[in-house]
C-alpha cells in the first residue's frame, strides 16, 4: 500500500494531468485567459472531481462490473448540475466567463480516467488524496498557463496593472493561438525538468 | 438578410472562424491522440461528422419537447450526455446489422466518441445560441466539418515532421502544441469569413 502522501504528490508532477498524460485539455486552454477565471475552473474541477471520486468509491462494492460506466457518467453529470446552480447562484461572473465549459467537465477525460483506474477500485481515504492531487496538479498547470498569457496578453496579473501604461500588451497571448504556444512550452520545460531530475539519479 | 444566407453564415462561421479545435478548444484529446496517423484521423472525422450531426438534432428534440414543457431545463447536462450515450451505442448496433461496410470504417472509432467532448458541446451551444432545428443541423454540421478539416491538416503535418529534425525537447506534444498555434493564427485570419 502506498503512503497517502505519495498519492498525493504524484498528481502534481510524475502524472500530471495536463503536463504529462495530456488529459483535459479543453478547459485548461479555453479558461486560462485569466488567472481568476483558472482559479474558478480549478476550485470547479476540484468540487466535481472530489465528489465523484468519494462517491464511486464509497460504492465501489455495490457497482456491477458491466454496467460501471453508464453509473460513472451519470454520477459525474449529477455532481455538474450541482456545480453549475451552485455557481450560478453565488458566482454569477465567473460562471458567465467559464460559460459552457462548467457543463463539459462531464466529459473531461481526467475525471472518467481517475474514477476508472483509481477510485473504483481503491478505498475511500486514498481516493480522496488522489482527487486532491489530481486537482492540485490540474490547478498548477491552468494557473501556469493562464499567468502567462495574463502578463504577456494584458499586462496585468489577477487584474492588476503591472506595467507602466506606456507597456504594449502581445495581444496574441489572450487570443487562442497564444494558448497553443504557452501549452507547448511549458510541456517543453516540464519535460526538460523531469529528464533532468531522472539524470541526476532522483526521483523522477 | 434572407434564411438562407443566415444558414450560409452559420455554415462558414462554424467551419472557420469558430473553428471547434483551434478557436473554441473542444475535442482537444482526440485531435491530439488521434492525428499520428492519417487514416485514423479520416475515419474519426467521419464517424464524429455522422454521430454529431444526428445527435445534436436528438438532443434538440429533446430539449425543446421533454424538458422546456416540464420546466426541466437545469436537467439539460444530465439528459444530453444519456442522449448521446444511448444513441451512440444504437446507432453502433444498427450499423453493425445494416451496413456491415460502414461500421468497419468507423466502427473503432464509436467507443471513443461518447467521451469526445465536441458533441456534448455541440448540443450545449444549439441551446444557448438559441438556434432552431435547422440552424442548429447546419450548425453541427459546419462544426464537425472544421473538426475534420482540423484533424486532417494536423495529420498531414506530423506525418511529415517525423523526419524533421528538431530539437529533442520539442519532440512529441509540444511541436504539437506550437503547430497548432500556427495553424490557429491562419484560421483567426479567416475571422471575417461569412460575415
Amino acid at each position: 500500500m502506498k503512503s497517502l502522501a505519495s498519492i498525493f504528490n504524484r498528481g502534481i508532477l510524475k502524472e500530471n494531468p495536463v503536463f504529462i498524460l495530456m488529459l483535459g485539455l479543453c478547459p485548461v486552454l479555453a479558461v486560462s485567459v485569466s488567472v481568476v477565471n483558472a482559479i474558478g475552473m480549478t476550485f470547479a474541477f476540484a468540487f466535481v472531481l472530489t465528489c465523484s471520486e468519494l462517491t464511486i468509491s464509497s460504492c465501489r462494492k455495490w457497482i456491477p462490473k458491466s454496467i460501471r460506466v453508464p453509473i460513472f457518467i451519470l454520477t459525474i453529470a449529477s455532481f455538474v448540475t450541482i456545480l453549475g446552480l451552485l455557481m450560478k447562484a453565488y458566482f454569477p461572473e465567473i460562471d458567465k466567463a467559464l460559460g459552457i465549459f462548467i457543463p463539459l467537465i462531464v466529459v473531461n477525460c481526467i475525471i472518467t480516467g481517475r474514477i476508472e483506474a483509481f477510485a473504483s477500485r481503491r478505498p475511500v481515504v486514498e481516493s480522496l488524496f488522489d482527487a486532491l492531487g489530481m486537482s492540485a496538479g490540474f490547478g498548477l498547470a491552468i494557473i501556469a498557463i493562464a499567468a502567462v498569457r495574463e502578463i504577456l496578453g494584458s499586462g496585468t496579473l489577477l487584474g492588476a496593472q503591472l506595467f507602466s501604461p506606456g507597456f504594449q500588451p502581445a495581444l496574441i497571448f489572450i487570443l487562442p493561438p497564444g494558448a497553443f504556444l504557452v501549452l507547448g512550452i511549458e510541456i517543453a520545460i516540464v519535460n526538460a525538468i523531469l529528464k533532468r531530475n531522472k539524470n541526476r539519479g532522483g526521483q523522477a | 438578410m434572407s434564411e438562407l444566407q443566415q444558414l450560409g453564415q452559420i455554415l462558414l462561421q462554424s467551419i472557420f472562424a469558430q473553428n471547434l479545435v483551434f478557436i473554441r478548444f473542444l475535442a482537444l484529446c482526440s485531435f491530439v491522440g488521434l492525428t499520428a496517423n492519417f487514416n485514423s484521423a479520416v475515419g474519426m472525422s467521419w464517424a464524429v461528422t455522422f454521430i454529431t450531426v444526428l445527435a445534436s438534432a436528438v438532443s434538440f428534440l429533446v430539449y425543446h419537447y421533454l424538458l422546456v414543457p416540464f420546466g426541466l431545463e437545469y436537467l439539460q447536462t444530465i439528459s444530453f450526455i444519456l442522449t448521446i450515450a444511448v444513441f451512440v451505442q444504437l446507432v453502433e448496433i444498427y450499423l453493425k446489422k445494416a451496413i456491415p461496410s460502414l461500421h468497419r470504417m468507423m466502427g473503432i472509432y464509436l467507443p471513443l466518441i461518447a467521451s469526445n467532448c465536441m458533441i456534448l458541446a455541440v448540443a450545449l451551444l444549439n441551446i444557448t445560441e438559441q438556434y432552431n432545428l435547422l440552424e442548429a443541423t447546419v450548425f453541427s454540421l459546419g462544426a464537425s466539418i472544421g473538426y475534420a478539416i482540423a484533424l486532417i491538416i494536423m495529420a498531414g503535418i506530423r506525418e511529415r515532421l517525423v523526419y524533421a529534425k528538431i530539437p529533442n525537447l520539442m519532440k512529441g506534444y509540444p511541436l504539437i502544441f506550437i503547430t497548432s498555434a500556427f495553424i490557429a493564427i491562419a484560421f483567426m485570419g479567416l475571422q471575417g469569413l461569412g460575415r
